[in-house]
C-alpha cells in the first residue's frame, strides 16, 4: 500500500481556453490534514474535482490508490467516490429533505443496512458534529455553520478514506469557524482518513493542518509545514500569509496604461 | 452590402448549429434517462413522491379549466349547432373535442406552465447549488436519482390528467347544455355514447398525452439540467421550458393528428 492515498502528477487543465494549472505536482499522505491555499479564481476548488473524477485533465493525472482517475469508466469513477467524502462551499444539502434524511441518503443509496441501524448510525454521525437534537430540522432552518456540520456529517457517514473540503470556512463567525476547524482535525484523526481542504483562510488553516500547498498561477509556488511557511522568505507567500494588499499578486487587474487610457476616452 | 449579408448568414448558420448541437445533447440526456430508469422503476416510492408533485398538485388547475374549457365548448356548439337544428348533437362535439383535442393539448400546455416549470426550476436550483454535485461526489448518479423518476412520473401523470380533463370538460358542457339551456338529457348522452368510438377517440388521446408527457417532462427535465448555475441561467430556463413545451406539443400534435386520421 502506498503512502500517499492521493497523488497528482504534472496536471494540466485549461477550461474555456484558460489555463488553470500547468504541470502541478502534489502529494497527500495517509491520515494527515493537507490545505490547498491561494487566491480566489487560482483553481483550488478544480483540483479537488479533479481529485474526484468530475473533471479530466488535459495533460497529467491524479492518482487515488494508485488508480488513475480520468482512466477509470463511469462504474470505477463511483467506486473511488465511494472513498470520498466531500463537504461543499455552502454544504450542499438537499433542501427538500430534513437533517437526518440527508445524513442517511448515503447510507441508503449504499447500503442494505435496516432502518434501525441507519437511525444509529446517522445519530452517532450527527453526535460527532453536536447536531443530534437538529435531526428533525429542514436546511432552510440551519445557519450556515450548522449546515456546515450537517454536511460534514453526511460527508463521513460512510466513513470514507479521504475527506474533501472545499472552503469550510467561509462566511462562518468565529465561533463556527472554531467549531470546523476542530472538527476536521478530530475527525480526521479519529477515522484514520486522509483530509485535503481547500481554502484561504490562512490562521485557522495553519492551527490544523501537517502540510500546505500554495497555488498561484496555476503553479504550486510553495510548500511545507505551516511553520516553514509562516518564516517563508518568497514573496507570495510572504505577501498572502500576512494578507498585504500589494506584491506579487498585484492590487490591480492587468489593464493599459491609466493616462493613456484617460486620455482615449 | 455583401458584406452584412455575409454576416447575417454566417449568425444564422450559428444559430442553427447551435440548436442541432442542443437537439443532440437532449436527446443522448433522454436515451440516458431510459437507460437508468431501472433503479427508479426498482424504488417506485421516488417516482410516486414525484407523481404527487407533479401530477397531484397539477389537479386544481387541471380541473378548474377543463370545467371552463367544457362550458364554454357547450356555449359555442349549441350556438353554431341550433342553426342546423341539431342542438342535441351538442354532446358529441363537446365529447370529440376534447378527447380527441383539447383534452391532451391543454393539459399538456397546463402541465408545461405549472409542472414543467417546477422541475426546471428545482434542477436548475438543484445544480446551482451544488446539490446534484453533491450527490455525484456520493457516487449516486443524479440523472438515475433525481431525472428518471421525475421522467416517468411525468409520464405516468400526463394520461391520468388529461382523463380528467376530458371528463371535467365533458361535465362542464352537460352542465351548460342540460340544465342551462334545457337540451333534452337523454339526447346529449345517448348520442355521446353512439357517436364517441373507443379506439379511434379516446385510445388516440391517450397515445397523444402520453407522447406530450414525454415531450414536456424530457424538456423540463433538461433545461433544469443544462441550465447555467445562476439565477438569471435558471430563469431563462425555466422561460424556455414553457416555450419549448409549448411548440413541441403542437408539432407534434400536428403529426400525430395527420397519421391518426390517414386511411
Amino acid at each position: 500500500m502506498s503512502e500517499n492515498i492521493v497523488e497528482i502528477e504534472n496536471l494540466s487543465f485549461s477550461y474555456n481556453n484558460r489555463l488553470l494549472h500547468q504541470g502541478i505536482n502534489m502529494c497527500f499522505p495517509r491520515g494527515k490534514v493537507i490545505a490547498i491555499m491561494g487566491g480566489s479564481g487560482s483553481g483550488k476548488t478544480t483540483l479537488l474535482r479533479l481529485i474526484g473524477g468530475q473533471l479530466k485533465p488535459q495533460a497529467g493525472c491524479v492518482r487515488v490508490e494508485g488508480q488513475v482517475v480520468h482512466e477509470q469508466d463511469s462504474a470505477g469513477i463511483y467506486r473511488l467516490r465511494r472513498k470520498m467524502g466531500m463537504l461543499f462551499q455552502f454544504g450542499a444539502l438537499f433542501t427538500d429533505l430534513s437533517v437526518f434524511d440527508n445524513v442517511a441518503f448515503p447510507l441508503r443509496e449504499h447500503t442494505n443496512l435496516p432502518e434501525s441501524i441507519i437511525r444509529d448510525l446517522v445519530l452517532l454521525k450527527l453526535n460527532a458534529v453536536g447536531l443530534r437534537g437538529a435531526r428533525d430540522l429542514m436546511p432552510a432552518e440551519l445557519s450556515g455553520g450548522m449546515a456546515r456540520r450537517v454536511a460534514l456529517a453526511r460527508a463521513i457517514a460512510l466513513d470514507p478514506a479521504i475527506i474533501m473540503y472545499d472552503e469550510p470556512f467561509a462566511g462562518l463567525d468565529p465561533i463556527s469557524m472554531g467549531v470546523i476547524v476542530n472538527l476536521i482535525r478530530r475527525l480526521n484523526d479519529a477515522l484514520g482518513a486522509t483530509s485535503i481542504v481547500v481554502t484561504h483562510d490562512v490562521h485557522e488553516t495553519f492551527a490544523m493542518v501537517d502540510y500546505v500547498y500554495f497555488v498561484s498561477e496555476g503553479r504550486v509556488v510553495a510548500e511545507g509545514s505551516p511553520k516553514e511557511l509562516r518564516e517563508s522568505c518568497l514573496p507570495f507567500v510572504h505577501q498572502f500569509v500576512h494578507g498585504e494588499a500589494d506584491g506579487p499578486v498585484p492590487f490591480h487587474y492587468a489593464a493599459p496604461d491609466y493616462l493613456q487610457d484617460l486620455l482615449h476616452a | 452590402m455583401l458584406e452584412h449579408l455575409n454576416t447575417s448568414l454566417r449568425g444564422i448558420g450559428h444559430r442553427v448549429i447551435d440548436r442541432m448541437w442542443r437537439l443532440g445533447v437532449a436527446t443522448r440526456f433522454f436515451i440516458t434517462a431510459l437507460a437508468l430508469s431501472g433503479e427508479s422503476l426498482r424504488r417506485f416510492h421516488l417516482v410516486i413522491k414525484e407523481i404527487y408533485f407533479t401530477g397531484v398538485l397539477s389537479l386544481i388547475i387541471i380541473l378548474v379549466s377543463a370545467l371552463f374549457v367544457g362550458m364554454v365548448l357547450g356555449l359555442q356548439g349549441y350556438n353554431t349547432l341550433q342553426k342546423y337544428g341539431s342542438a342535441e348533437a351538442v354532446g358529441v362535439l363537446v365529447a370529440l373535442s376534447l378527447v380527441r383535442e383539447l383534452g391532451p393539448v391543454v393539459t399538456a400546455l397546463l402541465f408545461a406552465g405549472r409542472a414543467g416549470t417546477a422541475i426546471t426550476a428545482e434542477i436548475g436550483l438543484m445544480k446551482a447549488t451544488e446539490q446534484l454535485s453533491a450527490m455525484e461526489m456520493m457516487a449516486v448518479n443524479p440523472i438515475a436519482r433525481v431525472v428518471a423518476p421525475r421522467f416517468w412520473a411525468g409520464v405516468i401523470s400526463m394520461p391520468l390528467l388529461a382523463a380528467l380533463f376530458s371528463m371535467m370538460g365533458v361535465f362542464g358542457g352537460y352542465l351548460v347544455a342540460v340544465p342551462l339551456i334545457g337540451i333534452d338529457d337523454g339526447a346529449f348522452w345517448s348520442q355521446m355514447q353512439a357517436n364517441v368510438d373507443f379506439h379511434e377517440d379516446i385510445v388516440n388521446g391517450v397515445i397523444k398525452s402520453c407522447v406530450f408527457g414525454v415531450a414536456c417532462t424530457i424538456i423540463a427535465l433538461f433545461e433544469g439540467y443544462d441550465a447555467p448555475p445562476t439565477a438569471e441561467g435558471v430563469s431563462r430556463a425555466t422561460t424556455r421550458t414553457v416555450v419549448n413545451s409549448s411548440l413541441a406539443v403542437l408539432g407534434l400534435d400536428f403529426v400525430l393528428t395527420s397519421f391518426m386520421i390517414s386511411p
